[in-house]
């Protein structure tokens, strides 16, 4: 049997409109708790997909108009500054030198993550080795060819061990969205800090503030407990 | 009467077709210039990264000024009157979302669910577009969040964006709803069958 009110006309149109917006506004607090449900299924399809589709994998970020472009004829790492003998690294040179390699996990502070992402490359206590900082070194600014990016960390935060200048990312070279032909690792921090496309290692006796930080964002970007994480 | 059956039905108004084609241009270019920042594949080929976030954000506020015209100076009482159209759901549209064919009118439930996800999420869109804007400059708007709620708004809407156009040029059924957006009438039988009660309300006092 049907009721009486069953046939009356019912204004569904604007329930659907607040619902809707109700349900995108209170994600704000549930949309973490969802991804962690849905990302097994991504994570999945991002291995096959990752440079396709972002789905659970990494998104692209520059700063200026295009993306520096790799020559291995020319390019050159710089390690200047206070050090005792400044020294320009070519690409055969790095390569030449012991590598390492690490499966570490990527976090933005925008949002997205990255799991295991392997990592392979040179720790900095090689660098430094070569060019030898003096007493007064404090920390080391990183310089990217993507004009005006930099960045820094002390002495102490680049010498953690699951700190690298990576070269290589999932088993092949890094592509240049990624930074080619050298970027920098931190895991414990967000993305930002690890400069791409990097040019230049200058050792300096007090911490510079970075492109980033210029903009409000935290010094030390401790995953989870900076730039309002906590 | 000698008078003929009248062929065409006015189904919208000019200033109902400049609001559609405004949202619809607006999210074409919104999703192009999104995509091309979001799929890495795309953002390596383009580059040209400030400048596409640059058309992405200026074409959002062309968008909301551009509906904000419409509303302002278009033809209301038009807009008032379909509003009303998709909020009310009677029986029959019930019984429709339920699969059974039903007489529908001017709309049918589906298009109402459609129209009132797309306003929703036009807001959505808004509100976490300008807090990624805004979190860019000031890290109190920043939310983990919203990156995450603008992608799956972004994805689900690219699937009703589909479905409509399916429906809207492809369908056999339905395709022919297109002209009353374009011309703004649709012919008479075609009413008949896919819009019953409304045709037969307007066949007297909308003839064209």
């Amino acid at each position: 049997m049907v009721s009486v009110e069953g046939q009356e006309p019912r204004r569904y149109g604007r329930r659907v409109f607040l619902g809707v917006l109700a349900g995108g506004l209170t994600s704000f607090a549930w949309a973490p708790a969802a991804s962690r449900i849905f990302s097994p299924l991504t994570s999945a399809g991002s291995q096959l997909l990752g440079n396709v589709l972002p789905v659970g994998g990494w998104r692209i970020y520059t700063i200026s108009g295009s993306m520096p472009v790799f020559d291995p004829n020319t390019w050159s790492l710089a390690v200047d500054g206070l050090v005792e003998r400044p020294v320009k690294l070519g690409y055969d040179d790095l390569r030449a030198l012991p590598a390492a390699e690490q499966v570490s996990t990527f976090h933005c502070v925008t949002g997205w993550t990255v799991h295991n992402v392997r990592w392979r490359g040179i720790r900095l206590q090689r660098i430094l080795d070569l060019a030898g900082p003096l007493h007064s070194a404090r920390a080391l600014r990183f310089v990217s060819s993507e004009h005006p990016y930099e960045d820094s960390l002390t002495i102490e935060q680049a010498l953690l061990p699951d700190v690298m200048l990576a070269l290589d990312l999932d088993g092949s070279p890094l592509s240049r969205p990624h930074g080619a032909p050298l970027r920098l690792v931190i895991p414990e921090m967000y993305g930002y800090k690890g400069v791409k496309w990097l040019e230049r290692i200058e050792v300096v006796g007090e911490q510079p503030t970075g492109y980033w930080e210029n903009l409000g964002y935290d010094q030390d970007a401790w995953i989870g407990r900076s730039n309002g994480y906590s | 009467m000698a008078t003929a059956e009248p062929l065409r039905l006015r189904r919208f108004t000019r200033t109902e077709r400049t609001l559609h084609w405004v949202h619809a241009t607006a999210f074409l270019v919104l999703l192009a210039s999104g995509l091309a920042l979001y799929l890495p594949s795309l953002a390596q080929l383009l580059g040209r990264r400030p400048l596409l976030k640059d058309i992405h954000v200026y074409t959002a506020v062309t968008w909301a000024a551009a509906i904000l015209v419409v509303v302002l100076f278009g033809d209301r009482h038009s807009l008032r009157r379909t509003m009303r159209e998709m909020d009310v759901f009677d029986r029959d549209d019930r019984d429709w979302l339920r699969g059974r064919k039903t007489p529908q009118g001017k709309f049918n439930a589906g298009q109402k669910l459609n129209a009132a996800i797309t306003a929703a999420f036009a807001v959505l869109f808004a509100v976490t577009g300008t807090l990624l804007w805004l979190g860019e400059r000031d890290t109190r708007y920043r939310f983990a969040q919203t990156l995450l709620i603008h992608d799956w708004l972004t994805q689900i809407s690219l699937l009703l964006f589909l479905g409509h156009l399916y429906l809207a040029v492809i369908h056999p059924k339905t395709r022919h709803a297109l002209n009353g957006m374009t011309r703004g009438w649709v012919d008479a039988e075609w009413a008949d069958r896919r819009h019953e009660k409304w045709s037969r309300e307007v066949r007297k006092a909308d003839r064209v």
